[in-house]
């Protein structure tokens, strides 16, 4: 392998890394305050993609506002869920959320199978991430280098928004002790349905960038991308928001260098993804960064 | 304003499922006072304080807070009316700096120049959470996390501030020093209304005080006139 070919394969690795980090964090965040995985996170991905499909080709917008539109789409769906499906169940015990977030998944997806059919659509493009670009004497196109500079801008924005804001300051202390955080006066609906929204806008976010990766779209593309970002939520210690970023960028490195090194492996990609996480489950469920299992009152 | 009520509780029910815990109880905080609720475990100091804040609801009776029906106002509008409550067993979060758990105390308030000046006086109070700004809840003392949950609530600046036993699990110095602190914070012009398992020294500063048996009130009276009971003295104080 030359220098060159290395070089570009750690591009991969960071760019896929940091979409599973964007979804990642969606994960955490959730699982970080109401304590049950979102299995409909994936599918918000997907309709991320395909919200901003439709917005630019079929409404015609410029590329830009229609990935606004689909993006502030999904937040809105994000919020709809916790508020129709979850909300209700707040008290409930965790695996009758669980069971419910498996039913929302299959709602959305087959909803999708049903109004925009199993066949594949070509997502558009903006020529930004078609061109391509001689570097070091290597052909590099547009979305190699466009997808991380993003998702890593975005990835910084929500950390921001999380460490450095009231709202967010709220969101680390609900998901600490939720009836403490309501005695600061803090309306623990709106922080929730906050959260929603934004792990859900990362998630489209997510979505829109994988599309222009791989412009194939398909209603059940969230899938895969959901449960390897999942994996990555666990490795880095489901909650911690910093742990879901750390999970993503290993994951997708390792899968990517899996694919490089060993070409005869690449058909156990995906397996390869799944035992990390049946080991880290087994070995250390808390995760590199994790506290040793957060216990709740 | 002396004779101003701060909180009415009236013929409060509350239950957990089959536990009648609160049989109807009436109590009476009056404005700038200080009132302690004493009683042995289970007896339902907390989940009366838990009621009033709006984590648990009533199924029967009326709490009026400043001649305000809050009984079934939600916890987060109780706090922004300006009721606060130090929550058992400190509860300051462990993942948020102490700087953080103070600003969240604040998280009602939107007057960035008042809130700033409280977080000066806070320090007077407690200068040991100024060295500890940086630090994480988590890694304070038993005894800085009591505080830490004394200075969050009062970042809400309350009208009546209400405590779930401070002074639990402290060296009898520091016991001492909460004690203190609380008769500052009332002569500061908060309404307070404490429950402590330290009955004596409860007693010794409130101005008066509800003594609380398996859900209901047995006994009232001025702070003084309950420490010469002969009863309180032989169920409280342990004395024969
Ligand atoms: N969440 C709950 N579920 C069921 N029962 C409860 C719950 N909380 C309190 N109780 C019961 O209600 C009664 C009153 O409890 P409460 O916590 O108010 O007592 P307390 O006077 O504060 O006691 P302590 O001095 O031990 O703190 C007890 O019998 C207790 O077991
Ligand atoms: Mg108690």
């Amino acid at each position: 392998m030359t220098w060159v070919s290395f070089f570009q394969q750690i591009m991969n690795g960071v760019s896929l890394g940091s979409l599973y980090a964007l979804l990642a964090i969606g994960y955490t965040l959730v699982y970080g305050i109401l304590g049950f995985i979102n299995f409909a996170h994936g599918d918000v991905f997907m309709l991320g993609a395909y919200f901003s499909f439709f917005m630019i080709g079929v409404f015609l917008l410029p590329w830009w506002l229609g990935v606004i539109i689909g993006v502030a789409l999904c937040a809105i769906v994000g919020m709809s869920i916790e508020r129709i499906a979850y909300r209700p169940l707040r008290d409930a015990p965790r695996i009758s959320a669980l069971i419910t977030a498996v039913g929302v998944s299959f709602f959305i997806e087959n909803l999708g199978l049903v109004t925009v059919g199993a066949r594949p659509k070509g997502f558009p493009r903006p020529e930004l991430m078609k061109n391509v670009y001689i570097l070091a004497g290597a052909r590099i196109q547009g979305v190699t280098f466009w997808v991380p500079i993003i998702s890593v801008s975005v990835l910084l924005v929500l950390l921001y928004l999380v460490y450095r804001t009231k709202m967010g300051m709220a969101m680390r202390a609900v998901s600490k002790d939720m009836e403490t955080t309501r005695l600061m006066g803090v309306d623990i609906d709106r922080i929730i349905l906050y959260t929603f929204a934004l792990g859900s806008a990362l998630a489209g976010i997510g979505g829109v960038l994988w599309a222009c990766k791989y412009p194939q779209i398909n209603p059940l593309m969230g899938t895969f991308p959901g449960w390897k970002a999942f994996t990555a939520a666990v490795v880095g210690g489901i909650g911690n928001v910093v742990g879901a970023m750390v999970g993503g960028f290993i994951i997708g490195l390792t899968e990517i260098m899996i694919v490089a090194f060993f070409p005869g492996l690449s058909g156990y990609r995906d397996a390869f993804v799944f035992t990390i996480l049946i080991i880290f489950l087994l070995v250390k469920p808390s995760g590199i960064l994790g506290e040793t299992l957060k216990e709740k009152v | 304003m002396e004779n101003d009520l701060m909180l009415r509780i009236e013929d409060l029910h509350v239950f957990y499922g089959g536990i009648h815990a609160l049989k109807g109880i009436n109590i009476e905080v009056p404005a700038g006072k200080i009132v302690a609720l004493v009683g042995a475990n289970g007896a339902g100091k907390s989940t009366t304080l838990r009621t009033v804040s709006g984590l648990v609801r009533a199924r029967q009776g009326k709490i009026e807070f400043q001649g305000i029906d809050i009984t079934r106002e939600s916890a987060h509008h109780i706090v922004e009316m300006g009721l606060a409550m130090v929550p058992e067993g400190r509860r300051i979060f462990p993942n948020l700096t102490v700087w953080e758990n103070l600003l969240l105390g604040s998280y009602t308030r939107r007057d960035k120049e008042e809130i700033k000046e409280d977080l000066d006086w806070i320090f007077r109070i407690f200068p040991r959470l100024k060295e500890r700004v940086r630090q994480k809840g988590g890694t304070l003392s038993g005894g800085e996390q009591q505080m830490l949950a004394v200075a969050r609530a009062l970042m809400s600046r309350p009208h009546l501030l209400m405590m779930d036993e401070p002074s639990l699990g402290l060296a009898p110095l520091l016991v001492k020093e909460i004690f203190n602190i609380i008769r500052d914070i009332n002569q500061n012009g908060t309404t307070i209304l404490l429950i402590e398992q330290n009955a004596k020294a409860a007693l010794q500063i409130a101005h008066y005080a509800y003594v609380l048996e398996t859900g209901s009130v047995v006994l009232e009276g001025r702070g003084k006139e309950l420490l010469e009971n002969e009863k309180v003295r032989k169920a409280y104080l342990g004395e024969e």
